[in-house]
């Protein structure tokens, strides 16, 4: 499916990549700090700072430092991990309708934590289960599609590896065959708590060090390869032919992507639509190079999660949504309207 | 003795494990203009193919530079041979400007990002093959033989001593096929280039080639386009009478 650029750029360079990024920069930030004032009980603004900086022994600090600020943390992490590993993937499989998912590895993640949750074994192991079931997921795919990543078919074949897509749909499909399985036979009590992780909640989420320091990390990585990146979208045979190295290129891709996806997982469970729906969006507004593109994914995925957390916990306080739930139900809508305002 | 630009010796042209054609052995030298003939699955693609791109038979029986194919990094390879090949395909949209300024990815370094420079380079590319007025369009939204121009573009703006060409005016008109072919002509005058390129309007050929190589016959021929391009010769290998005709200072080739 073809998706024209709305805004064709005008500007060019690094000039105009700095300027973008500061803007999705300042947005993030703003978003941030109201999801740090929202809540059942809501902070004053000109509280913040003296709270976050110079807390003292009230209420309103220990909500802003032992609830509101770890899980903002958490939110913006898995927001970035998801929307730079979307972005990613959509360059690996060479199609703009792939999402960090795509590739099997929810499908894994979610076999191992709602295995994790039937056999009632301690919370941190259910993170520890989805982890690892994306883990195995993503070896498993690359050890039946990995000659794939090789391959240039036809200097100028259409096709982009269709191994490797549908390899990682199959799988998925037998891990939710499991994942059936376990929600047929599990004990009723503990459905509910299956149920909000599949759909991704970040109640109580801590985001771990590998996944904060990824963040930064998937970015000057998509910088420096930003050039090869854009010579792979546009097709695998010329961009060898132009001295890409294709295979170390979409290895280096597929690790690095679903590592990000898996850490995301790892923190707040299989959240879906933020990595197919925000690098969608970025590149019908601000063009297709991926060296703005996936920087500017992960400050927009942040802020879009942030967002949606926040009314997660506020919309039906102090009842709290999946923040899965929220991201589906704003981010379906948001994404069918982009593609009905296509020329 | 200096090595020739490209000096293939032996090739066999193989479709899978099959043997298509072969062998063949040839010296490509700077200004000359190769035309590459042969009834369609003759196997001129793959040939085409194999002389661009390192790996396979190719890797050992063509040398560039004086080096084997296949002992080229993939880098400075893209520095001395381009390839336009016959189809594209777009998944995504992009501005017409920036998929000719891929051209210029060979040359830059990893840290470097386009600049103004690139920028004019690539321009002066499109205004050659007759699209400055393209440079901010979708590329989604050219027609077929726009698309072509404009991997033209590329491969001009990538500047390879050795350019490849996959049947570049296929989906061209009469008048951009001329523009083309004199465009391709002009920097061969100044001896900076040779071209190996698939056609199959022999006119064409015989209007601007130098050398030729006729694929689908009992033996691969390769040489001199006035000992290669005879009457007798295409009449067998195309499996039809062709003859050759003068008018206008030039020769054609009807089939009757």
């Amino acid at each position: 499916m073809n998706v024209r650029a709305i805004v064709l750029p005008h500007t060019h360079g690094p000039a105009r990549a700095v300027w973008l990024l500061l803007c999705a920069g300042i947005v993030c930030l703003l978003v941030f700090v109201l999801a740090l004032a929202c809540g059942s009980n809501p902070i004053r603004w000109a509280d913040l700072p003296r709270l976050l900086f110079a807390a003292d022994a009230s209420v309103e600090a220990d909500i802003v430092h032992r609830l509101r600020l770890p899980r903002a943390i958490a939110a913006a992490t898995t927001g970035a991990l998801l929307s730079m590993a979307g972005a990613l993937m959509q360059v690996l499989v060479r199609n703009p309708l792939a999402d960090p998912y795509v590739l099997g590895l929810s499908g894994g993640a979610a076999l191992g934590a709602l295995s994790a949750i039937a056999l009632g074994t301690a919370a941190w192991t259910v993170n520890l289960g989805a982890f690892i079931g994306a883990l195995l997921a993503i070896v498993i795919v690359f050890g039946l599609a990995g000659p794939d990543l090789g391959r240039l078919e036809q200097v100028s074949a259409a096709d982009p590896s269709p191994r490797l897509l549908l390899t990682g749909v199959m799988l998925s499909a037998l891990a939710m065959a499991g994942v059936s399985l376990i929600l047929t036979v599990a004990p009723v009590e503990r459905l509910r708590s299956m149920v909000f992780w599949m759909l991704g909640d970040l109640s109580g989420a801590i985001a771990s060090v590998p996944a904060l320091l990824s963040v930064p990390l998937l970015a000057v990585l998509s910088v420096l390869f930003g050039r090869e990146l854009n010579l792979l979208l546009r097709g695998p045979g010329a961009a060898q032919l132009l001295g890409v190295n294709v295979r170390r290129l979409r290895l280096l891709i597929y690790v690095a992507a679903s590592l990000a996806a898996a850490l995301s997982v790892n923190t707040a469970g299989t959240i879906g639509f933020v990595g197919l729906v925000v690098p969608h969006a970025l590149r019908l507004l601000i063009g297709n190079d991926q060296r703005v593109l996936v920087p500017a994914s992960g400050l927009a995925g942040a802020a879009f999660m942030l967002a949606a957390d926040t009314a997660a916990r506020t919309l039906i306080a102090p009842q709290q949504l999946p923040v899965g739930a929220v991201t589906a139900m704003v981010g379906a809508p948001v994404f069918l309207w982009l593609l009905s305002r296509r020329r | 003795m200096k090595p020739s630009l490209l000096d293939v010796e032996e090739l066999w042209v193989h479709a899978g494990p099959r043997r298509l054609a072969g062998p063949l052995s040839f010296r490509v030298e700077l200004g000359q203009f190769w035309c590459l003939v042969g009834p369609n699955g003759s196997g001129k693609t793959l040939l085409l193919q194999a002389l661009s791109m390192a790996g396979g038979a190719a890797a050992r029986a063509v040398r560039l530079g004086g080096r084997l194919l296949g002992e080229w990094p993939l880098a400075e390879l893209a520095c001395w041979r381009g390839l336009v090949p016959q189809q594209l395909h777009d998944a995504f949209a992009a501005p017409v400007l920036d998929v000719v300024l891929q051209g210029r990815h060979p040359h830059l370094s990893r840290w470097a990002w386009e600049g103004r420079t690139d920028r004019a380079m690539a321009l002066a590319c499109l205004e050659r093959v007759g699209l400055s007025r393209f440079a901010n369009r979708d590329v989604l939204t050219l027609s077929g033989g726009e698309r072509q121009r404009v991997a033209i573009a590329t491969l001009l703006l990538q500047d390879p001593p050795l350019a490849v060409l996959d049947e570049p005016l296929a989906h061209l008109d009469l008048a951009q096929q001329i523009r083309i072919l004199d465009v391709l002509t002009e920097d061969l005058a100044t001896g900076g280039r040779a071209v190996i390129m698939s056609v199959h309007d022999l006119s064409l050929a015989q209007r601007v080639a130098t050398h030729a190589i006729v694929l689908g016959g009992a033996k691969p021929l390769a040489g001199p386009v006035d000992e290669i391009l005879d009457g007798e010769t295409l009449t067998s290998v195309f499996g039809h009478p062709l003859s050759r005709h003068n008018a206008l200072g030039r020769t054609w080739w009807l089939a009757n």
